[in-house]
């Protein structure tokens, strides 16, 4: 049993698609991270510096500025960014977590 | 599953049939002192009576320590995204922001953001390594290949100390909303929600606890719903004409277009907006809720859906602060105190959402809104409950002090006996801070968990020469800079202590920047001066916890966790 674990341990770790897939995950994962903090952090330093750009009308005679479809297309980023990730994980990064399982004899 | 639809239906049918049956009845009153508001109460005793009903058949499905912790792991990804998204949509953020907003329009965006661009982070980092790597507790994460008894502790005191001020924080809100709402007394109010909330933890576990925020979240969302598309209606869905119907009538005109006073200087922008994007990831009701799922997919799924309804009601929101503009200042004979628009609005700041209930959908939308609203803070103070008494019973009971050897009937009992002992804990804390200012709690509460749970997590799963010494000392280093730091802020040492204006001598809004960076720092100083044996040991073991985490090889399964 003991021999058993080992081996299935050793297994993946050497495997180089385990290695491949740990890779692309941590860079996807530390993209979309990075991604998201530019975008989040961009907007509340764009306010705390450029208030006057943010209340610019959106056009002549409208009272709507910039700021607010900004704000919201923050929101809607916010949430497009997470359900890409869901996806690509749910279906690539699994599929490819199971062959190596698979390939372990597990 | 069937069955629990069943239980559903019949609840949320329940629910109508009360808004049939309960005639349009009480107003809100005109003065502060707010009548007894009896279609509120009616329709919140039918939410009660269902939930009671649902916890009934939670209790028999609630037998060992696995099912009171995670439900048996047997909710399923679109179901724990709603209950993540009921945990996270706290009558705070409902009330708060469209108050927000109705106050000062566009800084409430800013605000509403900041809570919810955590989620995408829980989702890069967090939900499937959480998922693979643990069983009932967050902790079960962080010390998955280090030295149990440090670690643990640890873990087990950051979850107990944002529970307590989370949990303050929600117990004072309630006492205040209900006098408003339903003009009741404070103690009554808030002696209800203890009992009612242990109720809830203690004979129906997580499974009830889940069921009851999936319910709520229903709710909420519906109403919210409908309140923005009445809203949008009135200006044929053309939000330039809401826009601009609200500059005119607001008494900032156009200055509620533009960002305001909200974000003064950039680093306490920075620092504050770090707090709620980290500690949301560091938020153990939050983090225990990944365990209710069977796999990783379905974690990941949770966190999709949650994301994405906790978005779409902010969103909502935004539109009712501004219909609240523009319904209840054209109306001050209704709405405001008085009726005069200069003593603000009846109830305070907070009331404009409830307000525009009552605008858009007379007084039995607001009866339904004010229900919402109770059943809100009882299912928020549910999820901390439970997650404080795993704490105890799991982290510190099973683990530290029987080092494992603890039968799962013991962990119940012990979990039962914590969830009690903390219901009571926060009715006295509740009674105790009625006159405090607690405005500072909630955002204290992410501070911490930014800067120590957070940290700890994050380094044990994704840093392999990380050891026991690091996380513990680097998780109470920010545990103690993050809480010290607050007290030398504004927000406690002026607005609490009482000293002068201008006098505190930490001068920005959050510690987040600082507190979390000194946790990380000292993680990783602490784990790279480390070389003991136990410190050599746990770095051998990491490409394993690596293995499980990625692949979720030797994961407990929803059958047998």
């Amino acid at each position: 049993m003991s021999s058993q674990h080992t081996d299935t341990y050793a297994q993946i770790r050497n495997n180089p698609k385990f290695q491949a897939l740990v890779a692309k995950r941590n860079s996807y994962s530390f993209i979309m991270t990075t991604l998201m903090m530019v975008v989040y952090f961009g907007y509340i330093l764009l306010i705390a510096f450029n208030k006057e750009w943010l209340a610019t009308k959106l056009g002549a005679g409208m009272v709507t500025s910039i700021g607010i479809p900004m704000g919201l297309g923050v929101i809607v980023f916010t949430i497009v960014l997470t359900v890409i990730y869901v996806r690509r994980a749910n279906t690539e990064f699994d599929t490819e977590a199971a062959a190596v399982l698979k390939e372990a004899g597990k | 599953m069937k069955a629990n639809y069943k239980y559903i239906l019949g609840g949320l049918f329940a629910l109508l049939a009360a808004g049939a049956a309960v005639a349009a009845g009480a107003d809100l009153g005109n003065t502060q002192k707010q009548a007894t508001n009896w279609t509120a109460i009616a329709m919140f005793a039918i939410f009660v009576g269902g939930t009671l009903y649902i916890t009934k058949w939670a209790a028999s499905k609630t037998k060992s320590a696995a099912d009171f912790y995670t439900a048996g792991g047997g909710i399923t990804g679109f179901q724990n995204g709603m209950a993540i998204a009921g945990d996270y949509m706290s009558a705070a953020s409902f009330l708060g922001i469209s108050g927000l907003v109705f106050a000062n329009g566009f800084d409430g965006l800013i605000f509403s953001i900041g809570w919810l661009v955590g989620w995408p982070v829980i989702t890069f980092l967090m939900a499937e390594r959480l998922r693979n790597l643990g069983k009932f507790t967050f902790a079960d994460v962080a010390a998955y290949r280090f030295a149990q008894t440090p670690v643990r502790s640890f873990a087990a005191t950051g979850s107990l100390v944002v529970v307590a001020f989370y949990m303050i924080a929600q117990m004072v809100g309630a006492g205040q909303l209900i006098k408003v709402l339903f003009g009741l007394e404070y103690t009554y109010a808030v002696v209800m929600v203890g009992i009612i909330m242990m109720m809830y933890v203690l004979f129906g576990g997580m499974t009830a606890t889940t069921w009851v925020q999936i319910i709520k979240a229903v709710m909420l969302l519906s109403g919210a719903t409908f309140m923005a598309l009445a809203v949008l209606f009135q200006f044929g869905f053309n939000p330039e004409a809401l826009f601009a119907k609200a500059v005119e009538v607001h008494s900032k005109h156009d200055a509620i277009m533009a960002p305001g006073a909200l974000i003064k200087d950039p680093i306490s922008a920075i620092s504050v907006g770090m707090a709620l994007m980290f500690g949301t990831a560091g938020l153990p009701h939050i983090l225990m809720r990944f365990f209710t799922v069977p796999s990783a997919k379905e974690a990941r799924k949770s966190v999709g859906w949650a994301t994405t309804w906790i978005g779409y009601f902010y969103i909502l929101t935004f539109i009712i602060g501004f219909g609240a503009i523009v319904n209840l200042i054209q109306n001050p004979a209704d709405f405001y105190v008085g009726g005069e628009i200069a003593k603000g609005l009846k109830g305070g700041g907070n009331m404009a959402a409830v307000h525009l209930a009552k605008a858009v959908g007379g007084d039995l939308f607001l009866g339904f809104i004010s229900a919402v609203a109770f059943a809100t803070i009882l299912a928020v103070v549910a999820g901390l409950t439970l997650s404080g008494a795993s704490a105890v019973s799991h982290d510190l009971y099973a683990t530290v002090f029987k080092h494992g050897q603890a039968s799962s009937e013991d962990e119940l009992r012990v979990s039962k006996i914590t969830t009690v002992c903390l219901g009571i804990l926060a009715v006295i804390l509740g009674i105790l801070f009625e006159k405090e200012n607690v405005a500072y709690m909630v955002m204290l509460a992410f501070a911490i968990a930014c800067s120590a749970n957070f940290p700890v997590l994050f380094m044990s799963v994704l840093w392999k020469n990380c050891t026991t010494r690091g996380v513990t000392v680097g998780g109470f280093v920010g545990l103690i800079a993050a809480v010290t730091l607050t007290i030398l802020s504004a927000n406690v040492w002026e607005a609490v202590l009482g000293n002068p204006k201008g006098s505190a001598p930490f001068p920005y809004s959050s510690p987040a920047i600082f507190s979390m960076s000194l946790a990380f720092f000292t993680i990783w100083l602490v784990s790279i001066l480390d070389n003991s044996e136990q410190a050599k040991k746990e770095r051998a073991l990491f490409p394993d916890q690596l293995i499980r985490s990625e692949t979720g090889l030797g994961a407990a399964s929803a059958s047998s966790h």
